[in-house]
């Protein structure tokens, strides 16, 4: 090590704070905003009493806990039937050399890059001749089809060793004995890694939902402090912090607890 | 034989309920988005009817499509590269031994997994004109607030920082995965031979990393056509389509002027847009495996 990098050493440690602070500084403002009066939106007083007044006033002003509600729905419907989907179809991929099995896993790479959201004219007309227009499984259905699920447990289960496979057919498995017995408990970490990903891409997501409801019964989260936080709504600014806050709390909360799970995740799902 | 045929069944069951799902949302839209481009807009008296190539050709003549294009460039531009630096140097420090990593990692991580329209509503607000937290800070110093949002020319470059805030710490992850997998006596030999860090990054880290950049430096490009969420609170791509992009535009000319078949005809854009960048990805990151 020369002197210049035995001095540069504090220097580093020193930006890399400096720049963890500047990062943090916009949702430390915003939770400042939240817990304080109005008057302190800009005003950095350290004694400034605290407040929930604008949390109660967000919840007055729009039905944050019905949205909620729907966005817990919408997740756990998706995630649920991306898993069941996504197993069947890389389970077929991963397992079966079926006729055409190249070109139909090409196809399904296709939807890597035309996400639904891009198709939302064509969706929307889909959606309606289904009558499934303003309800939450017509947020989800083009979604529960996913390619990323489908090439990452197609991943998973290709490196399940043949041995067990063969092993728990000589035990009596049938295809799905085998599926349900070997493939998905050794493939454990990468359903935690996709759902960890796909619940925080889909609590979120905002322009299909936005597209797809209209009520306040379907609408998420997302939709409804975008139509909460538009200028014309006309709220204040510590209450639109505090309904912004509260629509991000319970993932923002999972994440602080599991911040290792959701790093190791998202490197997870973005390498394979 | 009959395994052999057993197998074949079995494949196609197991794919039917996804690629049912796969075909309605994603190939027969796509299909059928190229053949709504081809059709005239209906109205009451006058039916929808083909007209090849026309829409086409209004696009052309449609100074708002130029706009928007040029403004996904900027928008890509002005995000993406300036995302990736900061997200190697975060990578950088997070992987060195550092006191209090964890919260450093979490300063840099945590705008990820925010919602763009929250990050939004949050940045509104300090760009906000007169009564805003940066025009205030501003007035401290006597200087004149500024319309961040309202003028032409500040509208990207704000819409620009915002959007790093929000990327670098996610594009810090693919960085940290690969330094995590660079062998520390790599380091231990460079510096052993007298090279500086900053040498040390130059000649062995950055080559090094070049897999991961192409990585996130294509996928940056496409999502980037995909994030308009902001604009629905900042600016509804205003003032005066400054700061429109592409897939807010395919909103507004479907959803708020109801031509779909317009709308039909941006969406084949951006489809092709995005093929392109999806076989760029394809020829390039095959090339990966030479850097190994």
């Amino acid at each position: 090590m020369t002197a210049l990098d035995r001095l540069s050493r504090p220097l580093e440690i020193t930006a890399a704070w400096a720049l963890a602070l500047l990062w943090a500084s916009p949702l430390l403002y915003a939770f400042w905003a939240a817990f304080h009066g109005p008057e302190y939106a800009v005003n950095f007083d350290l004694a400034a009493p605290l407040t929930l007044e604008n949390f109660r006033e967000a919840l007055a002003q729009a039905p944050f806990l019905r949205y909620g509600f729907n966005t817990f729905l919408l997740v756990t419907l998706l995630l649920a039937g991306q898993f069941i989907l996504c197993t069947l179809a890389a389970y077929a991929f991963a397992r079966f050399r079926f006729y055409g099995s190249d070109v139909a896993f090409a196809l399904v790479l296709v939807q890597l890059m035309v996400t639904p959201e891009i198709l939302i004219v064509e969706n929307y007309r889909t959606l309606a001749g289904l009558s499934l227009v303003d309800s939450i499984s017509g947020i989800a259905l083009p979604y529960m089809a996913s390619a990323f699920g489908i090439f990452l447990l197609r991943q998973a289960f290709k490196s399940t060793p043949q041995e067990l496979v063969d092993a728990a057919r000589l035990e009596g498995c049938g295809v799905f004995g085998v599926l349900r017995r070997v493939y998905i408990p050794l493939a454990k970490p990468t359903y935690l890694a996709y759902g960890l990903v796909s619940v925080s891409h889909h609590w979120n997501n905002f322009l299909w939902p936005l597209v797809i409801t209209n009520s306040v019964e379907t609408r998420p989260l997302t939709v409804g402090l975008g139509i909460f936080g538009a200028p014309e709504s006309g709220a204040d600014w510590s209450i639109i912090s505090a309904a912004t806050l509260l629509s991000v709390a319970p993932l923002l909360i999972a994440f602080l607890l599991f911040q290792r799970q959701f790093v190791q995740s998202f490197m997870h799902a973005g390498i394979k | 034989m009959r395994q052999d045929t057993l197998r074949h069944v079995y494949g196609w069951l197991l794919l039917t309920p996804a690629a049912i799902l796969l075909v309605a949302f994603t190939h027969y839209p796509t299909v059928a988005t190229f053949i709504n481009s081809l059709f005239s807009k209906g109205n009451p008296i006058r039916p929808s009817r083909f007209v090849g190539f026309e829409n086409y050709a209004l696009m052309m003549e449609d100074p708002i499509f130029w706009k928007v294009l040029g403004n996904n460039a900027i928008f890509a531009l002005g995000t993406i590269p300036t995302s990736i630096a900061l997200a190697i140097v975060m990578a950088l420090f997070v992987n060195s031994r550092l006191p209090g990593l964890g919260l450093v990692r979490m300063a840099y991580f945590t705008p990820t997994v925010l919602p763009m329209i929250a990050v939004a509503n949050i940045w509104l607000f300090f760009y906000t004109p007169g009564i805003g937290l940066i025009d205030q800070i501003l007035g401290l110093f006597g200087l004149p607030g500024h319309n961040w949002l309202g003028d032409p020319d500040t509208v990207m470059p704000a819409i620009i920082v915002m959007t790093i805030w929000k990327e670098a710490g996610f594009f810090m992850i693919f960085y940290l995965a690969a330094l995590q997998n660079i062998p520390a006596e790599l380091r231990e030999a460079a510096l052993l031979e007298g090279a500086s860090r900053w040498t040390y990054f130059r000649r062995v880290l950055f080559p090094l990393l070049m897999p991961t950049t192409l990585f996130v430096l294509i996928n940056a490009v496409l999502n980037s056509f995909k994030l308009v969420d902001h604009l629905f609170v900042l600016t509804k791509g205003g003032p005066d389509n400054a700061s429109n992009l592409l897939l807010y535009y395919i909103f507004e000319t479907a959803f708020s002027f109801f031509d779909t078949t317009y709308g039909a005809t941006l969406t084949v854009v951006l489809l092709l847009l995005l093929a392109v960048f999806a076989l760029v990805q394809f020829f390039l990151l095959d090339k990966r495996i030479h850097y190994r």
